[in-house]
């Protein structure tokens, strides 16, 4: 399968190659190619390199681009128009970081250019308090993590994906914090350790499968 | 009189001369509320400009302004690169495959220039940038162009005495927009790099349309 490929624009070689040496480990079968600093070394963008990264990234299913500060952002704005299919490739609006992991886990689960960019762009936004009035959960379960290193990256970065194409909202909680299963930087934030318990709670057509899907995985010890 | 491919090669080398001989003033200016390379980075761009120019002269005044384009967008770092760069990009695209660049030509590749730097950078008059020197010039070419007897030097002429008075402007102008911003009320008091730069290269291509 074709999967959406990330562009990395920052003004540090450094910081674009920390970044997606992070996201390739939530998200091993993206393409995320770095394109930091100028050619001759320093701080700055460079076109080139970043029209040549854009064209390294696409198989085919396009590229989201994400940058660092103000002028990379107009790098890689420009370098996306002056493709000769500009709608191959598409600037996300997102913190580096966090968008670049969310970006990553939703390109592995095989979201289109659309999906990744929404993906990216909500990595950002603070958690959503007004759920108060929500309606009650469908299916619940509880689950006992056994696998040594508990939610850290790589099995945060498997429930999310696990749950991406399911049609469900999905909460976890561990004591009295409640994430989105499919925010990896959510799960992650939990600190569930091995020997935790958490509780999922899944509304929506498919809340059930979200729940068999993640009891297996945890089942499984996440593959470890 | 219009102004073809040579015409425009010449004014480009003016500005490329005017960069390099302020090239230092521009860092000083970067330095106060900036990271103090505009300066080198524009010169740096136009240096290799002047050599992509003498590597093969274009035969079209759009294809003179697309060269110094693609030069100035891969060359110069920083905000001026990709700003610089669509204005000039969009300049040439308003220019077509005309052979000479007449005062309707020059002051419709004016406005495109200034729409993409608009576009790009997301900036109006007012937040303290090269806006606040190109849209004054821009309007003030337009009125010169509607002038009985103008030529390209009186539109352009008109066009970088409103691009002075824009950028001293900045100097009162609180940075809304790229690095500037981050300091706030203490920019006050010092102009604008981006905008003086802009003020720089319409004074050079008015002395080269003279």
């Amino acid at each position: 399968m074709s999967r959406v490929g990330l562009v990395l624009v920052s003004h540090s070689a450094k910081l674009a190659e920390g970044v997606a040496e992070l996201a390739a480990e939530m998200a091993p079968e993206v393409t995320v190619i770095p394109a930091g600093g100028l050619a001759e070394g320093g701080l700055g963008t460079d076109y080139d390199a970043v029209v040549a990264a854009v064209q390294r990234a696409d198989s085919g299913s396009g590229v989201v681009l994400l940058y660092d500060l103000g002028s990379a952002q107009m790098t890689a704005e420009l370098a996306t128009e002056s493709l000769a299919d500009p709608n191959a490739a598409v600037v996300a609006d997102a913190p580096l970081v966090e968008g670049a992991i969310a970006a990553a886990v939703a390109a592995q689960g095989g979201g289109d250019k659309t999906a990744v960019v929404y993906a990216a762009a909500s990595a950002g936004s603070a958690p959503d308090l007004a759920e108060a009035g929500r309606t009650p959960a469908e299916e619940t379960a509880e689950l006992t993590l056994r696998n040594d290193v508990g939610l850290h990256a790589r099995p945060a970065a498997l429930l999310a994906r696990t749950l991406a194409d399911v049609d469900a909202e999905v909460r976890v909680r561990l004591g009295d914090a409640e994430v989105d299963a499919r925010s990896v930087l959510g799960l992650m934030s939990l600190g569930a350790r091995q020997g935790d318990t958490i509780h999922l709670d899944a509304r929506g057509a498919q809340a059930a499968e979200a729940i068999r899907r993640a009891t297996e995985l945890v089942a499984g010890n996440f593959g470890e | 009189m219009a102004c073809d491919a040579n015409g425009t090669g010449r004014a480009i080398r003016a500005a490329a001369a005017v960069v390099a001989e302020h090239r230092a003033e521009l860092v000083e200016l970067d330095r106060a509320i900036g990271d103090a390379d505009h300066g080198e980075n524009l010169n740096r761009g136009f240096t290799a400009v002047l050599s992509a120019l003498d590597a093969g002269p274009p035969e079209t005044p759009a294809a003179v302004l697309k060269t110094v384009a693609t030069t100035l967008i891969s060359k110069v770092g920083g905000a001026a690169g990709p700003l610089y760069g669509t204005a000039f990009l969009r300049a040439s695209g308003a220019l077509g495959s005309a052979s000479e660049v007449d005062i309707d030509g020059l002051v419709a590749a004016l406005r495109a220039g200034l729409e993409g730097v608009k576009a790009r950078g997301k900036a109006e008059v007012g937040d303290a940038t090269m806006i606040d020197a190109l849209a004054p010039a821009v309007e003030a070419a337009e009125a010169a162009a509607k002038q009985e007897g103008a030529d390209i030097a009186a539109v352009l002429t008109a066009a970088a005495d409103a691009a002075d008075r824009g950028y001293e402007s900045t100097v009162d102008l609180v940075p809304r927009k790229g690095r500037a911003s981050y300091l706030g009320e203490r920019a006050v008091g010092h102009a604008d790099p981006g905008a003086r730069s802009t003020a720089l290269l319409l004074r050079a291509f008015a002395e080269a349309a003279r």
